[in-house]
């Protein structure tokens, strides 16, 4: 007969060695992009999301836009000419976590900002249909509508600086101000708002300014993307990845 | 830490490959073992043999 | 034992309903709450069992005393979430037809419910599948009975309990945004509590086995049960915004989110849905075809060289992003090694019937275990060969990668399962038979026409939307605007939903078999030619 205490052994050793194996992989794969100095670009212009971007970029993830639009544009000549310049790391850095998507139902979102107007994003989110017939987009009448509820973004601010996002002091003092300031221009803080986040863009989102509701957000978040970046600035051969 | 891209290609070209062709033949060495293979006929009836 | 259980459950529900009183969204009220009710009916149930314990029913035969009980609840859960998944499958495909579908409410629209369906599929039904026949095998292999007397239950129920929550959480807009890992975490910290408990259990069962060698289903299955707690637990990292709050934030950012993301996806594949349903292989079809497998060595290679390489293959999900080249190429490199250990596996699988070729013909069962590793032959050689750089740039982010996925989940996990289950059912019920052999047949062919055309119209559809995505016209530019490609895609998505329900149709068809196998009925047209269950055979 044979000992329990080998068979134990037995077990236990394929259980170590099968974590040997696989962490091995995981760990030479992953460990190094934390400390090679090549994988995110030194570039100026990208700043954490403002609150008002922060809870837009929230309701995008909560409602699933992922699952059908990609935010990473590849090195390719067609894709260059239908979003514009290729994604640079630098420009999610700060997004916990990455919403690079893996699906193109619809189009690519990295650069969509700017692209179209408050006024096409609020009919666009009401009806998809109705600007783009061959559009397979579910309709969001319900974001006009509802009131935009973040418990605590002061709380939002600072479980991002925990993990390295560089919200200072002040931009977690002002961030249920800023919140309200940037869906109304005529608010005290808008310049505050602008120095903190340079090119924040402040005004009423969903053409509604009774009412702060969760489109204003996400038109905000999505009026932003790919804006921040200065590629005037910007020099490929520096960053060779 | 500064790791540059040579660093981690040079390491994965040298000691990676070294680990994995070590790792493969330690598997066939241990597979193929002449004595091993009573045990590993053995091993393959055990679904076969179940008397309930 | 017993009151240790009763005190967790207890503390179980006072933690929900803290929670759920605390809780500053709507979410964590509801969630706290089913927690505290799911608490409190494990509590009643350990009660009332420990005052009126019966006593315990001897098996006659003289054998190891089987936890049947355990496995019977997990066929009858694959049965059910697997219903679930492929019908949210045919909502979400008719809704990418017909957009009116979404109904323009927050609950029903594609972006919350493609996530029920791939987690109702992928974990809901292949894991209770996992659940149902790791403890079957286990027992089996081992010659003994499955470790612990709650704690079976407790990775069972607690593993239902998982799946509610983080179904009802998508459908109420709670999720990390990360695919395959959007639960929240809470849930991802109690899947790591049962996860934990059911490593537990298979290891406990293994030191007790009256079996000199741990048989290579088991090698697969532990492999499965240890590499998911590592990925799950890694991947799900996150600074929760307040302890009584739904919403977290993932603690990597950007380049590191999308790599971990990938690491844990791909591997979410390969461990989760190939090694995991690789012990069933290895078990499974060598009982029915009731042949050993075909080369014990080359199973051992299989394995090792699997776990080795797989971990590796995650980048390739990442080609031409922001991810570094180094690590695409390395990603692509394990790719397409990658190939050689899975068609190794596949032909031990395959070769196993040598010298019994003829049951592919009359055993509608074998049929479908066989068929699950031509399609596992099929999906390891389209991926490798997707993770090259050039052909990714066209396959990339469009329905080629949906169709190569469902080659995989369709034809290699769920006819994997179903053959599994048809297998099990008899046994664990402790039937001569199933119900019904032509019903297999049936459920065989309207599934597999389904399968085709799901793959196939993936497959034109993908290709075609990626090539004229990089269309040019004479002029030199784009010649299709992004739109115009959508609507090419229309008929394909009408022949994939209609795919859909003729797969959803042929698990009805087994889910009724099984029903009335599990009852004892016979179909009185066939109850000659029934092929008989071995053990029940012998035994009379």
């Amino acid at each position: 007969m044979f000992s329990h205490k080998i068979i134990e052994k037995n077990s236990i050793l394929m259980l170590v060695l099968t974590l040997i194996v696989v962490s091995i992989g995981g760990l030479i794969e992953i460990v190094p992009l934390f400390y090679l100095e090549s994988t995110i670009e030194k570039v100026k212009g990208v700043r954490p999301y403002s609150p008002l971007e922060l809870a837009g970029r929230n309701i995008y993830i909560r409602e699933g836009c992922y699952n059908c639009h990609s935010q990473m544009i590849r090195p390719l000549r067609d894709e260059a000419e239908r979003y514009g310049h290729y994604s640079l790391a630098a420009e999610s850095m700060y997004d916990h976590p990455f919403q690079w998507g893996s699906k193109r139902t619809g189009p690519d979102l990295a650069r969509v900002g700017g692209r179209y107007s408050d006024e096409w994003h609020v009919t666009h989110m009401r009806n998809p249909q109705s600007v783009v017939p061959e559009s397979v987009m579910p309709a969001y009448s319900f974001l006009e509508k509802t009131e935009l509820r973040v418990p605590d973004i002061t709380a939002d601010l600072v479980a991002h600086r925990m993990m390295g996002v560089p919200y200072s002091d002040e931009m977690i003092e002002n961030a249920k101000a800023d919140l309200k300031a940037q869906v109304d221009p005529d608010a005290d803080n808008v310049d505050g708002l602008l120095a903190r986040y340079p090119k924040a863009q402040v005004r009423d989102f969903d053409g509604n300014p009774k009412l702060l509701s969760e489109l204003d957000a996400l038109i905000a978040y999505l009026q932003m993307l790919g804006t921040l970046v200065d590629f005037t600035s910007y020099e490929p051969e520096q960053n060779n990845r | 830490m500064d790791i540059t891209f040579q660093d981690a290609s040079y390491f994965a070209q040298t000691w990676g490959l070294l680990y994995l062709f070590g790792l493969f033949m330690i598997v066939l060495v241990y597979a193929l073992w002449p004595r091993n293979k009573k045990k590993f006929d053995a091993a393959a009836q055990i679904p076969l043999e179940e008397k309930d | 034992m017993n009151l240790l259980w009763i005190a967790f459950s207890i503390i179980g529900a006072i933690v929900g309903l803290l929670l759920s009183a605390k809780a500053v969204d709507q979410g964590m009220m509801i969630h706290g709450m089913t927690f505290a009710i799911a608490s409190v009916i494990a509590a009643y149930a350990l009660i009332s069992q420990h005052y009126n314990s019966r006593p315990a029913v001897v098996d006659q035969s003289g054998g190891p005393d089987y936890n049947l009980a355990i496995v019977k609840y997990g066929v009858i859960a694959s049965m059910f979430w697997g219903v679930v998944g492929f019908l949210v499958g045919v909502v979400i495909a008719f809704q990418l037809s017909f957009p009116v579908l979404n109904l323009d409410l927050p609950w029903t629209t594609f972006g919350r419910l493609r996530p029920l369906h791939t987690s109702a599929v992928i974990f809901a039904f292949g894991g209770n599948v996992l659940l149902a026949t790791s403890f079957h095998v286990v027992q089996r292999t081992c010659r003994t009975r499955l470790a612990g007397t709650f704690s079976p239950w407790f990775v069972f129920w607690g593993y239902q309990l998982f799946i509610v929550l983080a179904a009802s959480g998508y459908v109420l807009g709670i999720t990390q945004g990360k695919e395959y890992a959007e639960p929240e975490w809470y849930v991802d910290i109690w899947l790591t509590l049962v996860w934990v408990v059911y490593l537990m259990v298979f290891l406990a069962t293994l030191w007790k086995r009256q079996e000199k060698h741990i048989y290579v289903a088991n090698w697969f299955y532990l492999a499965f049960i240890i590499t998911v707690a590592m990925l799950h637990v890694v991947n799900a990292l996150a600074i929760p915004v307040s302890l009584t709050g739904v919403k977290s934030y993932s603690l990597f950012a950007g380049v590191q989110s999308a790599l971990t993301q990938w690491w844990y996806g791909h591997n979410a594949v390969g461990f989760f849905l190939t090694a995991g349903f690789l012990g069933i292989m290895y078990y499974f079809i060598p009982k029915r075809v009731n042949r050993p497998v075909y080369s014990y060595r080359l199973s051992i290679i299989h394995f090792w060289a699997l776990i080795f390489l797989y971990i590796w293959a995650g980048p390739h999900h990442l080609h031409y992003t922001a991810l570094p080249d180094w690590s695409q190429t390395l990603g692509m490199t394990f790719s397409i090694m990658l190939w050689m250990p899975s068609w190794g596996g596949m032909i031990n699988g395959l070769m196993t019937l040598s010298g019994a070729w003829d049951k592919l013909r009359t055993d509608p069962v074998v049929r479908f275990l066989v068929t699950s590793v031509a399609f596992y032959g099929m999906s390891t050689f389209e991926g490798p060969l997707m993770s090259i750089k050039e052909v990714n740039a066209l396959s990339h982010y469009t329905d080629w990668t949906i169709g190569h996925v469902h080659s995989g989940a369709l034809g290699w996990v769920a006819y994997i399962s179903f053959g599994a289950l048809y297998f099990l059912a008899p046994v664990v019920w402790k039937r001569k038979s199933l119900y019904s052999d032509k019903l297999v047949s049936w459920h065989f062919w309207i599934s597999t026409i389904g399968i085709l055309l799901y793959i196939t119209a993936m497959w034109v559809s993908g290709i075609m939307q990626g090539l004229m995505w990089r269309a040019y016209d004479a002029f030199g530019f784009l010649e299709y605007s992004f739109s115009e490609t959508v609507e090419a895609m229309h008929p394909f998505y009408v022949i994939r939903a209609l795919g859909g329900v003729l797969f959803l149709i042929g698990s009805l068809i087994m889910v009724y078999n099984l029903w009335r196998t599990a009852k004892g009925d016979v179909r009185s047209e066939e109850k000659d030619e029934l092929i008989l269950n071995p053990e029940v055979a012998v035994a009379r």
